[in-house]
């Protein structure tokens, strides 16, 4: 189980979103991909992205300005 | 009776029809379709009219302040609106659609390009609608690869399946 990083920080909608999910691509079942962005819309959009796609949401924090994700492919 | 598998729930889907080509309208169909794509739907995107502009082999949107009543641009640290009878000057919609893209740019926005792009690697179908790319003067090749032609009934065909079929 092999965690990833993606660095989406500067980014807007739709991109955290679609290089996340290029990047779950390419990873196993059970890896984790964590994201850093900076778009507040993420926090609603990667919760709404796990809920579509079946992967795990396992983490959704803040630190000052940046948002960070934790998924888990299934 | 046997447990639903995975395999028997259809697909989730969507359809958009891309009437519109200039730079704003461009935005929302590639946004959404990119989006639904990396939700794992099946998207497909029917373009007719001046949304053939979109699925042009070079892409360069235009922009005009002209019928975007209630367009405001932030400036100075303020917002200002556009009005219609700004269209009428000579290059203020190529200053607008510089001014766009700049903060499009600035802002961390994909390019259009870029989306494109995405809508291609992620599979998106995207169809033509035959009558309007003969209606304008189209010629296949001005459009890219990917493209398919097709009439009213192929979009049916494929909206009649969807679970979200919108009109952009």
């Amino acid at each position: 189980m092999a965690e990833h990083m993606l660095d989406a920080k500067g980014l807007n909608c739709p991109l955290p979103i679609l290089k996340a999910k290029k990047m779950l691509a390419g990873l196993e079942p059970g890896d984790v991909l964590i994201i850093e962005a900076t778009d507040p819309g993420s926090v609603a959009d990667f919760a709404a992205f796990c809920s579509q796609t079946g992967n795990e949401l396992l983490e959704s924090t803040q630190e000052g300005d940046v948002f960070k994700f934790k998924i888990k492919k299934v | 009776m046997a447990e639903e598998t995975v395999a028997d729930v259809k697909k989730k889907s969507m359809s958009i029809i891309v009437t519109k080509g200039s730079l704003d309208w461009a935005y929302p169909p590639f946004i959404l379709a990119t989006t639904a794509a990396a939700l794992d739907f099946d998207v497909t995107l029917f373009f007719t009219f001046y949304g053939l502009a979109l699925v042009k082999k070079k892409l360069d949107p235009k922009f005009t302040v002209l019928g975007n009543a209630a367009m405001e641009m932030p400036m100075f640290g303020t917002h200002i609106a556009m009005p219609n009878f700004m269209a009428m000057i000579p290059g203020v919609d190529a200053i607008a659609g510089s001014m766009m893209k700049k903060m499009i740019k600035d802002k961390g926005v994909a390019s259009l390009d870029e989306l494109r792009e995405a809508a291609i690697l992620s599979d998106v179908r995207m169809i033509a609608c035959q009558m309007t790319v003969d209606l304008f003067e189209y010629k296949r090749e001005d459009l890219i690869d990917e493209i398919e032609l097709g009439g009213a009934a192929t979009y049916f065909d494929i909206a009649a399946n969807c679970h979200i079929n919108l009109f952009i």
